[in-house]
């Protein structure tokens, strides 16, 4: 099924019998919810258990959800608003791992806060994100919930090997990126779970990143998005990390071009071959004005100039 | 589930307060409940950029939010610029730089150019015109938009 | 020292509009409230075609805090909206009725309204009307055969059809025939305020209130009080900010009679305000047009004849425009160029879409573009440069002005004047072509994916026949100026202001232009097709001359001085040499009140009315050039040098007529690069939002050189003014696809627009393998 690359949310909430109805129905305003603004992490959770099974939903940042309630494709009854929760707003390194709390903005990452290569990387990513006024109310997890194909931070995520934390009246678990993302708009997080937390690996001093997306219009969901991490000891490539997003239904890393990158020498030759196959390897989503092999080819040329842009 | 909430919003230093729905959007009750009509709706779903409005001194899209969420929030919009008759730099160099044509998404444009240059006032020409394609303008094609911020900027610093 | 009045005229003084826009003081049609008044929500259909059984408006009527529901059959009494130029009798059964009856024909088709005491319940009642339709299988391909309609009646309403010579000989004798097929694709105006429209009755005065208008207040007023049997005194519209126009605002559209209506029948105010979704399927689309052209020509690449079949894709119905745009279209076709012979039908067919009409530079930026990518073909398998092409076919000055067999917006064409080749040497020396050229060689040398694009056009301007204004001077000194113009943020106040100003002797800023208010002046011709400034100016002009003269006049006598050694500066008559004394022209109004006993015979008050008649449009002219570069690995367009050179005959205010310019441009950059409704196989819209339908950002705008020319002022009118209004956008579609096409290899292969980068890839990955 085609989908639409900023209402993805269609493919979510409306099932394909009628989608097509859906789009022209027109609706702007939202419909009636009950709200509730809990403190704590307790409190969040307690409601979220109480009225998950009542159609209740998080609200985080709401840049995406939102405009999806103003379409009235998400109803839902009871909206639990986390953003006056405190400790969900903290953003700190604990033991090389960064803790991304589920209410940063994404323009906390605009800033000298995380330090090392993770934060020159988040300051080189968070700039492609939508737009400044977005950024500043929109997450980051919010965004890794969301699960766009075409979002950036779940990208990293993917590239990182990040970890979401998920919290529950049932308990705390985590999960990472790899098994967390299962399609378009669609992760392991259940109804009555919280994304409290996000965690991304603090990266070796001396890695190497680079990250390129493609829209056709500035601050639009990426067609096509590449992002690189790897390190050089002895004039050969280690640990490399190559992750596309936007091109299937969720970013993932991708291990073949990984693989022609590890041990190789960097440059042009290794960087065409590991683009080459990553554009081979990827299972490219289609929509209105993009085929696969659109998609394919844009695969190829995203990884080549991110591994470029990483050297 | 017809709860309504008493809330206030404080708008360019002056307190609303109204009772709404929770469903009721920032920008819907900033118009219509608080009555402040100098901040445009042009799409309601977070695209244009005509709403967006300062909170705490952060731009952002006002109607993406609900008004239950700016309760007690510090909110500042096109009508508070001016001081008295003295307009405020951005609002001069708008008018200098002719940077408005039918003017609906000048209010928008002011807000998000004021509110990025008050916390980085040393923005690069392509920074400006980073942050300004943020919001939509159909009438001008952008030249004298960002020619009038980048002469405000200078301004803003002096 | 001698009395020296300013002058207004020619000056880029900054604009008198501006300062409540800036404050937040505006009055756009979502600020206009009145007490206890309702919001209307219309239920649309979700079908493009089907059959419409029934609608149960059971469950939404029981929503509190509804108070109406109405469909077809509460309003069976009102006709289907009229054509602005006046019944049409072949077109009349392709109108589109207020609310749908038994046949739904896209989807965003009013089928029912809602009128509710708050726009979150009209919505939640709205989702609470039950809509049984049947869906059809729906037409959305203009280009295939024609199918039914209704009763007889095909998807092809009618065929546009110009033309004079024999074409068939042109043919015969041409040493070469190009051929293209050739597609634009379908955009819109997409302003940044929606429509909106608040019904009012005021039955104290018996009179209907019409406010959020826009574009043609007086020709508006005239429909309605049509449609609705009202008397045109008993009608009256209000204009208040626009928040853009481009054409789509200020129409009739079924939602502007359904306030009107439901104000009188509910007896309460009656607010709208269109969201952006619906604005996306509910406001007049337009461009969409498929063109099998082809040109006769001779061995030295002289254009012999055209012919040209085109499908004009309509959408669902005809709305107030009629076919004009196809008739614009084939009219204006032929551009700047010399052209012996010349066939043109446009296949005006309907689709299962959204109804389409006029968007800034209608009829001119898809010919344009159809014309332009001709030319360029024609100099290619000619072995020519695309200058030179252009060159030998540019109508001459000496051949001005140049008679046209052919009519548009049904006028006869009659280029007035234009000095085509030196516009051209000028843009090629200012843009630098020729070492461009040169440079993109050295740059494909190495690598480099790079073109160079070159559109010519002819605009037009200034429709007549007629406009009015009335020039009064206050007690106060205010001098107002009540046109009958609209203003949609062109700076149209600005404008009046400067040449009335000019003309009387005063400053600009003290000059209250009023417009768009029915209830303040009888006639009056809007703003559309580039028109308020080149009518309403010279009507202006002609009004503050009289006003001058009268003021002069009573000075004299006061001063026991000739008139003719007087003059006025500002706002002040004194003797030409300075000397003597003065008097200030809310003084001289003074005396000319009826009452005063110094008015002698002269009529009453400093005021006057003033007409302004011309018999044809006036034609400004322009080439647009553009040096591209293109991405192979993403298909991206960058547009590293852009130039805009215009002739408008006379500019009032530059920096206006420059705004003008590069805000087309960006309209235009749109329709070339990102813009484009588009729909599925069943109709559906899949553009109905403003991340999907791309508007360009701050970002995608290159910075753009604009000429402004004043080699060839209008023969029309006293003023010499030519309309800047659409200049900007008209070849803008022309002259990316022709760089686009220079990069590729100048093959042709560009040949529908907007330009996707995945058509880009494509076709390099192509040239590559």
């Amino acid at each position: 099924m085609p989908f639409k690359p900023f209402f993805t949310a269609l493919v979510k909430y409306v099932n394909s019998l009628s989608e097509t109805v859906a789009i022209s129905a027109q609706r702007m305003k939202p419909a009636r919810f009950s709200y509730h603004a809990p403190r704590s992490v307790g409190e969040a959770v307690a409601l979220l258990a109480e009225f998950a099974p009542h159609d209740g939903r998080v609200l985080a940042g709401g840049q995406s959800l939102v405009p999806t309630m103003a379409f009235r494709m998400a109803q839902p009854a009871h909206l639990i608003d986390i953003n006056e929760i405190a400790e969900l707003a903290t953003l700190q390194v604990v033991n090389e791992t960064l803790k991304i709390g589920a209410c940063v903005r994404h323009n906390a990452f605009d800033s000298d806060d995380v330090p090392g290569v993770t934060g020159a990387l988040l300051r080189n990513v968070v700039g492609n994100i939508a737009h400044y006024p977005i950024r500043t109310r929109g997450t980051f997890c919010g965004s890794v919930a969301n699960a766009d194909p075409a979002s950036e931070w779940c990208c990293v995520m993917a590239a990182l090997d990040g970890v979401a934390v998920l919290q529950s009246g049932r308990g705390t678990r985590r999960v990472a990126a790899a098994e967390f993302y299962r399609g378009i708009m669609t992760t392991s997080l259940e109804d009555d779970e919280l994304l409290v937390c996000c965690e991304l690996p603090m990266l070796a001093a001396g890695t190497r990143t680079g990250f390129i997306e493609f829209s056709r219009r500035k601050g639009d969901f990426a067609i096509t998005m590449a992002l690189v991490a790897y390190r050089i000891e002895n004039g050969k490539i280690v640990e490399p990390r190559v992750a596309i997003g936007g091109a299937e239904a969720h970013a993932r890393r991708m291990p073949s071009a990984e693989a022609v990158l590890a041990n190789a020498t960097p440059g042009n030759v290794s960087f065409v071959k590991a683009a080459e196959a990553a554009a081979a390897a990827c299972d490219p989503i289609e929509d209105l004005n993009n085929t696969a092999d659109y998609r394919r080819g844009l695969v190829r040329t995203l990884v080549e100039r991110a591994l470029e842009a990483a050297a | 589930m017809s709860e309504r909430r008493d809330i206030t919003l404080n708008i360019n230093g002056t307190d609303y307060t109204a009772t709404v729905e929770p469903r009721r959007t920032l920008v819907d009750v900033i118009r219509d409940d608080c009555g402040q009509t100098g901040t445009h709706i042009g799409c309601e779903h977070g695209v244009c950029g005509a709403c967006t409005v300062l909170i705490d001194d952060e731009p952002m899209r006002s109607c993406l939010m609900f008004a239950v969420q700016a309760d007690g929030r510090r909110i500042r919009t096109v009508e508070g610029l001016a001081e008295g008759e003295k307009l405020h730099p951005m609002q001069e160099a708008f008018m200098q730089h002719h940077a408005l044509q039918c003017g609906f998404c000048t209010p928008g444009f002011l807000m998000l150019a004021i509110g990025v240059l008050e916390k980085k006032p040393n923005l690069s020409d392509e920074e400006i015109v980073d942050v300004l394609s943020s919001n939509l303008c159909r009438c001008t094609g952008y030249e004298n938009i960002i020619k009038a911020v980048r002469a405000a900027a200078a301004v803003m610093r002096a | 020292m001698t009395a020296k009045p300013r002058e207004w005229i020619g000056v880029s003084v900054t604009r008198v509009e501006d300062r409540p826009l800036v404050t937040g003081q505006g009055r756009f049609a979502g600020d206009v409230a009145f007490p206890h008044q309702l919001y209307m929500r219309i239920v649309r259909s979700p079908y493009a075609h089907g059959e419409l059984k029934g609608v149960d408006t059971t469950a939404a009527r029981a929503v509190k805090g509804v108070i109406a529901i109405w469909t077809a059959a509460d309003i069976a009494d009102l006709p289907p909206i009229d054509f602005r130029e006046g019944p049409n009798e072949k077109l009349a059964p392709f109108r589109q009725p207020v609310l749908a009856k038994s046949v739904v024909r896209y989807a965003g088709e009013p089928v029912a309204a809602v009128f509710a005491t708050d726009p979150y319940i009209a919505e939640d009642a709205a989702d609470l009307v039950e809509l049984d339709i049947e869906e059809i299988a729906a037409v959305v391909d203009a280009t295939l055969p024609a199918a039914d309609f209704a009763h007889g009646l095909t998807t092809e309403a009618t065929i546009c059809k110009q033309g004079y010579g024999d074409v068939a000989q042109a043919f015969k004798q041409a040493a070469h025939i190009i051929e293209m097929d050739l597609s634009v694709g379908r955009h819109s105006g997409v302003p940044l305020e929606t429509r909106g429209a608040i019904g009012r009755y005021d039955a104290a005065r018996d009179v209907l209130e019409l406010h959020g208008a826009a574009k043609v207040p007086h020709k508006n007023r005239e429909s309605l009080a049509r449609m609705l049997n009202r008397s045109t005194g008993g009608v009256h519209l209000y204009e208040g900010h626009v928040g853009g126009g481009f054409g789509v605002r200020g129409e009739i559209y079924p939602e502007d009679i359904l306030v009107l209506v439901a104000a009188m029948r509910l007896r309460r105010p009656v607010k709208w305000l269109e969201d952006r979704r619906e604005h996306m399927i509910a406001a007049n689309h337009s461009r969409q047009q498929h063109h099998h052209i082809r040109a006769a020509v001779d061995k030295d690449g002289c254009l012999l004849g055209i012919d040209d079949d085109f499908f004009h894709d309509q959408g669902a119905y005809i709305r107030t425009h009629g076919t004009r745009v196809a008739d614009t279209a084939c009219g204006i076709l032929p551009g700047p160029y010399r052209l012996p012979h010349f066939r043109v039908a446009a296949h005006f067919r309907l689709t299962n879409k959204t109804p389409a009409a006029t968007y800034r530079s209608p009829g001119r930026y898809e010919t344009n573009f159809v014309r332009e990518r001709l030319l360029d073909k024609v100099a290619k398998q000619l072995g020519l440069s695309r200058v030179e092409v252009r060159r030998r076919n540019l109508i001459a000055p000496a051949e001005m002005p140049y008679e046209r067999p052919l009519v548009a917006l049904g006028d006869e064409v009659v280029l007035d004047s234009g000095r085509y080749e030196e516009l051209l040497d000028k843009a090629l020396a200012g843009f630098q072509w020729d070492q461009l050229e040169a440079n993109v060689k050295k740059r494909r040398a190495a690598g480099e994916i790079v073109g160079l694009g070159l559109a010519m056009y002819v605009e037009k301007s200034g429709l007549g026949p007629v406009d009015g204004a009335r020039v009064n001077v206050h007690t106060s000194g205010e001098v107002e100026v009540i046109t009958g113009g609209a203003s949609v943020g062109q700076g149209f106040e600005t404008v009046i202001a400067q040449v009335a100003a000019q003309t009387l002797g005063v400053d600009y800023r003290s000059v209250r232009v009023v417009h768009g208010r029915t209830d303040r002046i009888e006639y009056g011709i809007g703003a559309h097709a580039t028109r308020a400034t080149v009518m309403t100016a010279n009507a202006t002009m002609v009004a503050a001359e009289k006003v001058r003269a009268k003021a002069l006049d009573m000075a004299a006598q006061l001063f026991q001085a000739d008139a003719g050694d007087l003059t006025i500066v500002d706002g002040v008559v004194l003797r030409t040499d300075g000397s003597g004394a003065t008097i200030d022209l809310g003084q001289l109004a003074h005396h000319l009140r009826p009452v005063s006993s110094t008015r002698g015979d002269r009529e009453p008050g400093l005021a006057s009315d003033g007409w302004f008649t011309t018999d044809h449009m006036t034609y400004p002219y322009g080439a647009q050039l553009a040096l591209v570069k293109l991405d192979p690995g993403t298909g991206g367009v960058t547009i590293e040098k852009m130039l805009i050179a215009f002739d408008i005959g006379r500019a009032i205010n530059p920096m206006l007529v420059r705004g003008q310019l590069v805000g087309g441009f960006a309209q235009g950059l749109g329709g070339a690069l990102f813009e484009e409704f588009q729909y599925d196989e069943r109709g559906q819209p899949l553009s109905v939002t403003l991340a999907d339908y791309l508007v360009p950002t701050a970002h995608e705008m290159p910075s753009v050189d604009v000429m402004i020319l004043e080699d060839a002022p209008s023969t029309c009118n006293p003023l010499g003014i030519k309309g800047a209004g659409e200049g900007g956008v008209a070849a803008v579609g022309a002259v990316i696809a022709s760089a686009v096409d220079d990069a590729l290899g100048g093959e042709g292969l560009i040949t529908q627009i907007p330009i996707r980068p995945q058509m880009i890839k494509a076709i390099l990955d192509k040239r590559k393998a």
